[in-house]
């Protein structure tokens, strides 16, 4: 087999999440893209391996790892966006704005306080109260 | 390593693109399904769906390892990324309560600049791709990634590597287990609150 076809579908692969990371708004459909590149990333470590018939199988190896890094990413990543979502009632990256400058935070649009909906400022009371 | 001589011998033996093998024929197919279905996953407005296809193009990926002699990375594959990272992603999809249908804020403002860097991307990766990889072959006759090669490169060269990295899951995962614990702590001084 050409080396050239798993680069090529590598490197289409790597762009289409790329494509994701940028444009979604949704995180979840941003940790979706995430997760489409580093299989990007491991179609290129396996066909090099099986191409350089590396001893040490190093290419393979670093995919396994990279898979069991990928499975601790999205399971930390997933936690961090439900925190996100029930303290705020949202999960769009473009409005979490709370560490934007004010001229950037302008420049898109948003208000300089982004109000939350009733149900997240309730659950923000929650959490303050108990803390 | 025995590179450049791979690469000169393989250079000197590589059949021509207009011929393509068998493999290469199934590979191409494969790929163009993958590709496809990783479109549609970055691009659909239904969130669930998108996680579908997210699913059809990890297994197609699953099916390319095999066609690469990497049999316990294809099984691997469909193990962790179609059994458990999209389980995952659907679990938080009904947490943050993804609407079910068609919601049209699921695409940012910045898609048409995310479109132009993702063609230049493509675009230069490819053309550096085919032009630096143009003769190389790839040897399919042995079989480079059996379990039990696998099993043994893994115990016998990556051990200490392994060993870290199993420290570092449960590093992980203990983490994600006290993020989503102090939530419910903080709840349950209201418990009227507390089913939700």
């Amino acid at each position: 087999m050409h080396l050239a076809y798993p680069a090529v579908l590598a490197a289409l692969l790597f762009c289409t999440g790329l494509y994701g990371v940028l444009a979604r708004r949704n995180a979840i459909l941003v940790l979706m893209s995430v997760e489409l590149m580093l299989n990007a990333v491991n179609l290129n470590l396996v066909a090099f391996d099986v191409w350089l018939r590396d001893t040490l199988h190093a290419g393979q190896a670093l995919t396994l790892f990279t898979v069991a890094i990928a499975a601790a990413e999205i399971g930390i990543g997933l936690s961090v966006v439900l925190l996100v979502y029930r303290n705020r009632g949202f999960a769009d990256i473009d409005r979490l704005t709370d560490l934007a400058d004010d001229d950037a935070r302008a420049r898109t649009g948003a208000p300089a306080s982004v109000p939350a909906p009733a149900p997240a400022a309730e659950r923000q009371t929650t959490g303050d109260a108990a803390a | 390593m025995t590179t450049p001589h791979a690469a000169v011998l393989a250079a000197s033996s590589a059949p021509g693109f207009l011929s393509p093998t068998g493999v290469e024929v199934v590979f191409v197919l494969v790929g163009l399904v993958t590709l496809g279905a990783a479109v549609v996953a970055v691009t659909t407005r239904q969130l669930v769906h998108a996680a579908m296809w997210l699913v059809l193009a990890l297994g197609g990926l699953a099916v390319e390892y095999l066609l690469l002699t990497a049999e316990f990375i294809a099984w691997v594959q469909v193990l962790i990324y179609v059994g458990s990272v999209v389980v995952l992603i659907l679990f938080g999809l009904m947490l943050t309560k993804a609407p079910i249908g068609r919601s049209p804020d699921a695409d940012s403002g910045n898609r048409p600049a995310a479109l132009v860097a993702a063609l230049a991307a493509a675009a230069a990766l490819v053309a550096l791709v085919v032009d630096a990889f143009r003769t190389a072959w790839i040897d399919l006759e042995e079989v480079q990634g059996s379990t039990e090669v696998t099993g043994e490169i893994l115990f016998r060269h990556w051990v200490l590597p392994f060993e870290a990295l199993s420290v570092l899951l449960l590093a992980a995962l203990v983490g994600a287990v006290v993020l989503s614990r102090l939530r419910r702590a903080a709840a349950g001084d209201r418990p009227d609150r507390q089913g939700d």
